[in-house]
C-alpha cells in the first residue's frame, strides 16, 4: 500500500474557444441542427466553428501524504485548470488523477456567500458548501467567529460589511475546513498585510499538521515558506518539479513570469491626450526581460513608450508607484533633474522611450501599481492613468529573510549597519 | 490498487478517480444522500432570501394566489361562465392554484438555477443535481402557508375534506416530481442555450392554460382526454380537487398517463442532467 495522496497521470484538459466573435449558440441553430442530428445536439450543443486549446497537457506527478507541493506559473499557465480538475469542479479531457482522501478545495474564499444573509447564516451556508457537516460547523462556530474578528457584526447582513470584513469572515470559515487534502488557489493575494499574515500563519499550521496541501500562488515568499517542492507550469505543460528554492529561482530568472507590459490601443485613448499618444509601459529585469515579478534585490527598469504628433513645451512624463492600499509610494518625472529639464524644454514630435531605474534593495515585497502621467506643469494634463500596470516584488534574498515574518513598511532598504562593542571603560572608573 | 479497510490505518479509505467520462453516467443517488445537508442549506437559503427587502414579506406567498384567484374567478366565472362542478368558484380555483403555483415556481426556479448558482458551480464540487433539487424544494414553504389559507376557506365554505384526502401527498409528490423532471431538462439545456430563460415565462403561461386551473377538465371533449392527460399537471390538479373538495375523481386513464409521463420525464431528466454535468463548469 502506497502513501500517495494524489497521483496524476498524463492529465490534460481541452477547452473550446470560439473563433467567431461573440458566437453564442442560439435555439434557432439548435432547432435546425436538431432536425438534422437530433441526438448530437442534446449531447454536445450545436456544432459551431470552434478552435480548441489545451489548457493543460501531459501532466504527471505524485504527491505523498503530508507533503506540501507548490504550483507556480504565470497567468494562463494552467494552474487554475489543474486545481479545478483536482477539486472535481471540472473533468479532465484525458489522463486521470487519483485522489486518496477527502479533498477540500479553496479556489476562492466566500463561495456561495449570499449578501442578504447575516454573517452567522453565511458561516453555515458556506461551511456546508465547502463540505462541512452541520455538527462540525456548530462545534467550530465560536472559533470561526473569533478568528474572523467580527463578533460585533455577526448578525448583520454581509452586504453591509466592508470588503475587508467580508474577506476575513470568508477566510475564517475556509481556514476551519479539515480535509485530508487541501487544494488552495491564490486566496492569499487579497486583503491587507495583516490579513495575509493571518492566512499564511494558518496555512503553515495546516502544513505542519501533516496534511497534504497543493498550493498555488504568485507569492514566491509564501511558496518558499510553506512548500518543500514546487512544480512550474508554462503553457499547460509542466516544466519542472524541484525543491522549491530551485523552482522559484528558475521561475524568476527565466522571465516566465512575464506580462509586465501595458499596451494602449489607439481606439482606447481619450481624444484630449493629443498630441501625446502613449504606446506601452513595461517593467524589465536586469536581463532585459519584460517581467511581471521582479526581485527586490535587483534594479527594476520602468520604460514608457510614446509618440508626440507635434512638439510640446515643457512636457513631463512620469510614473506613480502605488501600493495595493492605494497609498502613493513616490512620484517621479523624466525631467525632474535640472539638466534634463533644460535639455527637454521643448520636446519635438517623434517616437520616444523614457526609462528609469528603481534601485535594487528599495521596495518591500508585495504587489505594486504603476501609474502614468504626461502633463505640462499647471497648464495641461495630457494623459493620466493611475492604474497602468501592476507587478509583484519578490523579496527572496532581501535583507532579513532569515526571519519568516512580514516586514512592516513600504520599503525594505538594505541599510549599512555597524555593530561595535564598547569597552566597559567608563563603568570601571 | 487494493484498499485497506483497517480502522487504525492512516490511509484514507476513500479513493476518487478523476478521468474523462463517456456516455451515460450512473445517477449516484448515494452521493446525493451523503450531501443531504447541503440540499437542506441551499433550500433554506432560497427560502430565507426570497422575501428579503420586501415590505409585505411572506405575505406575498398568500397574496399571489389570492390575486390570481380573484382575477381568474372573475374572468372565467363572470365572463366565460365555465362550469365548476357546483363547487364555489373561489375555492375551486384556489385549490388548483396551490399545486399549480408549487409547480410553476419550482419549474421556473429550477430552470434558471444553474445560472443563478454559477459562481458555486465553477468553484466547488458537489453533486450538481442538488442545485435544481433545492430550487424545487424551496417552493414547499410557500405551499404550506397557502395550504393553511385553503383550510380556512374550506371552513368558510363549509366544505369538509373528502374521503380521498389520504391521496393528497401523492399529488403533491407528483407535482414536485413533474417540476423536478422538467426542471432538470430545462436547467441542463439552459447551460447550453440561454434561450431557455426567454422561453420559461411563455412556457408556464401556456402550460397554465392547458391545465384545468380556472376551469374543470370536464370541458375538454372526451376524444381529446388522452392528449390532455399528457400534461401531468392535469392529473395533479384534478387529484387535488378530488382529495380536498370531493369533486369528481380523475379517471384512471388520466391519472396513469399523467404519472407515467412524470416518471419518464423525471428519470430521463436525471440521466440527461448527469450526462451534461461534466460540461457545466466549463459552459456556464
Amino acid at each position: 500500500m502506497s502513501d500517495i495522496a494524489i497521483r496524476v497521470e498524463n492529465l490534460g484538459k481541452q477547452y473550446r474557444i470560439g473563433v467567431q466573435n461573440d458566437y453564442y449558440p442560439t435555439l434557432r441553430d439548435a432547432i435546425t441542427q436538431a432536425a438534422l442530428y437530433p441526438f448530437r445536439v442534446l449531447r454536445y450543443g450545436i456544432p459551431s466553428q470552434h478552435e480548441t486549446i489545451w489548457a493543460l497537457r501531459n501532466i504527471s506527478f505524485e504527491v505523498k501524504q503530508g507533503e506540501v507541493l507548490g504550483v507556480i506559473g504565470r497567468n494562463g499557465a494552467g494552474k487554475s485548470t489543474l486545481l479545478k480538475i483536482l477539486s472535481r469542479v471540472t473533468e479532465p479531457s484525458e489522463g486521470y488523477a487519483e485522489i486518496h482522501g477527502r479533498v477540500g478545495a479553496l479556489l476562492e474564499v466566500g463561495t456561495g456567500f449570499h449578501p442578504e444573509l447575516t454573517g452567522r447564516e453565511n458561516i453555515y451556508l458556506n461551511g456546508a458548501i465547502l463540505g462541512m457537516k452541520r455538527a462540525e460547523i456548530q462545534k467550530k462556530f465560536d472559533e470561526i467567529v473569533e478568528f474572523s474578528g467580527i463578533e460585533k457584526f455577526i448578525d448583520t447582513p454581509v452586504k453591509r460589511y466592508s470588503s475587508g470584513m467580508y474577506l476575513r469572515l470568508a477566510f475564517a470559515v475556509a481556514a476551519h475546513l479539515e480535509p485530508q487534502i487541501l487544494v488552495v488557489d491564490e486566496v492569499l493575494a487579497v486583503g491587507d498585510a495583516e490579513f495575509q499574515r493571518k492566512c499564511l500563519g494558518k496555512m503553515s499550521d495546516v502544513a505542519s499538521q501533516g496534511r497534504t496541501v497543493l498550493f498555488v500562488s504568485h507569492n514566491m515568499s509564501a511558496i518558499l515558506r510553506l512548500t518543500q517542492e514546487t512544480i512550474v507550469l508554462e503553457g499547460g505543460k509542466m516544466l519542472m518539479r524541484a525543491p522549491s528554492n530551485q523552482a522559484v529561482d528558475f521561475y524568476l530568472s527565466s522571465g516566465l513570469s512575464q506580462s509586465g507590459e501595458k499596451r494602449w490601443q489607439k481606439d482606447d485613448l481619450p481624444t484630449d491626450c493629443y498630441p501625446f499618444r502613449p504606446i506601452a509601459m513595461r517593467i524589465r529585469n536586469p536581463r532585459g526581460n519584460v517581467v511581471e515579478t521582479v526581485r527586490s534585490t535587483e534594479p527594476i527598469e520602468v520604460e514608457v513608450e510614446y509618440e508626440l504628433a507635434s512638439p510640446i513645451n515643457g512636457l513631463r512624463v512620469g510614473i506613480y508607484l502605488i501600493n495595493t492600499h492605494g497609498e502613493t509610494i513616490f512620484t517621479s518625472f523624466d525631467t525632474d533633474d535640472g539638466e534634463m529639464y533644460e535639455k527637454y524644454s521643448v520636446r519635438q514630435a517623434g517616437h520616444y522611450l523614457s526609462r528609469c531605474i528603481i534601485p535594487a534593495d528599495l521596495l518591500n515585497d508585495g504587489r505594486y501599481i504603476l501609474g502614468l502621467n504626461a502633463s505640462v506643469y499647471r497648464l495641461k494634463r495630457y494623459f493620466h492613468e493611475p492604474n497602468a500596470l501592476n507587478f509583484t516584488v519578490d523579496s527572496t534574498g532581501a535583507p532579513g529573510k532569515q526571519w519568516f515574518e512580514v516586514r512592516q513598511g513600504f520599503i525594505r532598504p538594505r541599510l549599512n549597519w555597524q555593530i561595535e562593542r564598547e569597552p566597559y571603560a567608563v563603568e570601571q572608573a | 490498487m487494493a484498499q485497506q479497510t483497517s480502522l487504525t490505518s492512516k490511509i484514507p479509505s476513500e479513493v476518487v478517480l478523476l478521468r474523462p467520462s463517456r456516455g451515460w453516467i450512473p445517477l449516484n443517488l448515494r452521493e446525493l444522500w451523503a450531501f443531504r445537508e447541503l440540499i437542506y442549506f441551499l433550500t433554506w437559503r432560497d427560502i430565507k432570501v426570497r422575501y428579503k427587502q420586501t415590505v409585505l414579506g411572506a405575505a406575498w406567498a398568500i397574496l399571489q394566489p389570492l390575486i390570481n384567484m380573484v382575477v381568474l374567478s372573475f374572468i372565467f366565472g363572470n365572463l366565460a361562465k365555465l362550469s365548476t362542478d357546483n363547487i364555489p368558484r373561489p375555492i375551486f380555483t384556489f385549490t388548483a392554484l396551490l399545486p399549480w403555483g408549487l409547480f410553476s415556481k419550482a419549474l421556473a426556479d429550477a430552470g434558471r438555477s444553474m445560472l443563478t448558482n454559477r459562481s458555486m458551480i465553477t468553484k466547488v464540487y458537489f453533486p450538481r443535481l442538488i442545485i435544481p433539487l433545492s430550487s424545487v424544494l424551496g417552493g414547499l414553504v410557500d405551499f404550506v402557508i397557502q395550504f393553511v389559507i385553503l383550510l380556512a376557506m374550506m371552513l368558510y365554505f363549509r366544505i369538509p375534506p373528502s374521503g380521498a384526502v389520504w391521496s393528497l401527498p401523492f399529488f403533491v409528490l407528483l407535482s414536485l416530481a413533474t417540476a423536478f423532471g422538467f426542471g432538470l431538462w430545462l436547467s441542463a439545456l439552459n447551460v447550453l442555450y440561454r434561450d431557455v430563460g426567454y422561453i420559461l415565462p411563455f412556457l408556464t403561461q401556456i402550460w397554465m392554460l392547458v391545465t384545468p386551473v380556472a376551469y374543470s377538465a370536464k370541458v375538454v371533449p372526451s376524444e381529446y382526454q388522452f392528449f390532455y392527460a399528457l400534461n401531468p399537471m392535469v392529473g395533479v390538479v384534478e387529484g387535488f380537487r378530488w382529495a380536498l373538495l370531493g369533486a369528481r375523481p380523475p379517471d384512471a386513464l388520466t391519472l396513469s398517463v399523467s404519472s407515467a409521463i412524470s416518471v419518464v420525464v423525471l428519470i430521463s431528466g436525471m440521466y440527461y442532467f448527469r450526462r451534461m454535468e461534466r460540461t457545466f463548469a466549463d459552459m456556464v
